[in-house]
């Protein structure tokens, strides 16, 4: 017979659980995961976006890069089986399993700065990933020159067939996930977007959990 | 082999290369006979044919512009930008394609840093081919595709030229950030499938970009990382000339509201 908090959906699957924690509103998040271990991202309340980073333990110079993900898979979209490929061209982690068709990479973060270009000046004291990137990347000695392209999980940046892009209504739902397994010990960097500007999080930001399995 | 026993043979030897012209090289101070008649030999401010495999970086002032030529049809130039007084503000090719709401770039379009500026903008397009997803050649998927990928060996690729020509103005493996290729194209299916667009094209096309900000260009001349082809790729010349910074009835500049935000930005930064 099942334990009882076996009957925890968002488990499924999953192996031993040896990290388990939510990510509040709007708020970074930093942890490592070791090679072989799986991050699981769980999106509670639907549609919203996890801005995530990624770099080597070993040397954070080497670090996500969407380009060289792009390009290794021919595709923009990130789905299950793809592998997100560092600037050095090593795969980082593999999308082991998503229950959502595809996630972003090509949106980029918000940030004060670009929210003045996108919203006007009146959004720019408000709360942005750039500053949740900045805020976990500063207790580890790294900095601005850090972030870089990131990936979007759980967002919706489709491409027209005249160029035209943005920020659409999500394709997430409530408990739906995605499954990262680490093919090097790496150092995850979320910020859970605290946009309300669009609706990558749906005009209202919600927690999501974070589970790492061995 | 000449003998060279003593430093003034050696000297000697040396100085009688002078006057030498390779394909690559650049010509200082720089000519150019094909720049716009509005453009005074004094205003000239480079003139150089990067190598096919090649790099340049360079700092450029405000209201200068760049040319950048497809001399033979098969260039495919990776570039990096950054604000030069401050390299930590940099090209960010997602603000670049989701502030201005497409995924193409081509004239009138703003290459935006990640401070909410415009850094350049382009001015001129007669290629019309450009990629800003596909990024950098590394010296992994170099080695796949051509055996080697190494700056010593025949078949360099472009992130390690690019961190060569960043690491001349003091940056490192942190700063060769997201780049974006001109002169070599993709096209975004519906389902996300990026078809490059690699050609060769006619020779001579062009790409004129206009410094918004204090900037400092580098450039990566090396096959576009998903070209199928065997190692192809031909010389890239760069020209730049002195200009006014961009008035405040310039029509690219006004555009859209998303740019025009961009430069009040940028004259907000240099309002001091």
């Amino acid at each position: 017979m099942a334990h009882l908090s076996n009957a925890d959906p968002h488990l499924d699957g999953l192996g031993e659980v040896i990290h388990d924690e939510i990510v509040p509103a709007r708020a970074p998040w930093l942890h490592r995961v070791r090679a072989g271990q799986t991050l699981r991202i769980v999106d509670l309340e639907g549609n919203q976006a996890v801005d995530f980073l990624l770099y080597a333990a070993a040397d954070d110079a080497e670090r996500y890069s969407a380009q060289d993900t792009i390009a290794a898979q021919g595709n923009l979209f990130l789905r299950a089986g793809t592998r997100l490929m560092s600037n050095e061209g090593r795969p980082m982690m593999t999308i082991a399993a998503t229950s959502v068709d595809y996630h972003d990479t090509i949106g980029g973060a918000c940030s004060c700065e670009s929210n003045s270009l996108r919203y006007g000046h009146h959004t720019k004291a408000q709360h942005a990933c750039v500053d949740n990137f900045l805020e976990g990347n500063l207790r580890e000695g790294r900095g601005k020159r850090d972030i870089v392209s990131n990936i979007n999980f759980f967002m919706n940046v489709p491409v027209e067939a005249d160029g035209a892009l943005g920020i659409v209504d999500g394709i997430s739902a409530p408990g739906l996930t995605v499954d990262l397994r680490a093919e090097m010990d790496v150092i995850v960097l979320v910020s859970n977007c605290p946009q309300i500007n669009n609706p990558c999080n749906g005009f209202n930001p919600t927690p999501v959990r974070m589970i790492v399995s061995a | 082999m000449v003998a060279l026993n003593d430093p003034l043979a050696a000297r000697a030897h040396a100085r009688a290369m002078e006057g030498t012209v390779a394909e690559a090289m650049p010509i200082l101070p720089p000519v150019a006979d094909d720049v716009p008649a509005t453009v005074a030999p004094r205003d000239l401010l480079w003139e150089e044919t990067i190598a096919a495999g090649g790099y340049a970086s360079r700092r450029l002032s405000r209201g200068s512009q760049l040319r950048l030529i497809d001399v033979a049809g098969d260039a495919c130039a990776s570039i990096l930008l950054f604000n030069a007084e401050m390299p930590t503000e940099r090209l960010n090719v997602a603000d670049t394609v989701k502030v201005q709401w497409n995924a193409y770039l081509g004239a009138g379009k703003l290459l935006l840093s990640d401070m909410g500026r415009v850094l350049m903008s382009i001015v001129a397009d007669d290629a019309g081919t450009h990629d800003a997803f596909c990024g950098a050649s590394n010296a992994a998927s170099n080695a796949r595709a051509y055996g080697q990928g190494t700056n010593s060996g025949p078949y360099p690729n472009a992130r390690d030229r690019l961190l060569l020509g960043a690491a001349k103005h003091g940056l490192g493996r942190r700063d060769v950030h997201p780049c974006i290729n001109l002169f070599k194209g993709v096209k975004i299916e519906e389902d996300g499938t990026v078809t490059p667009v690699l050609g060769p094209f006619a020779p001579g096309r062009a790409v004129n970009l206009r410094a918004e900000m204090d900037v400092i260009v580098v450039l990566a001349n090396c096959p576009h990382v998903l070209d199928p082809r065997p190692w192809s790729i031909t010389p890239l010349r760069a020209t730049a000339w002195r200009g006014p910074v961009t008035a405040e009835i310039d029509p690219i500049r006004n555009a859209t509201p998303e740019g025009r935000r961009a430069f009040l930005n940028v004259e907000d930064y240099y309002r001091r």
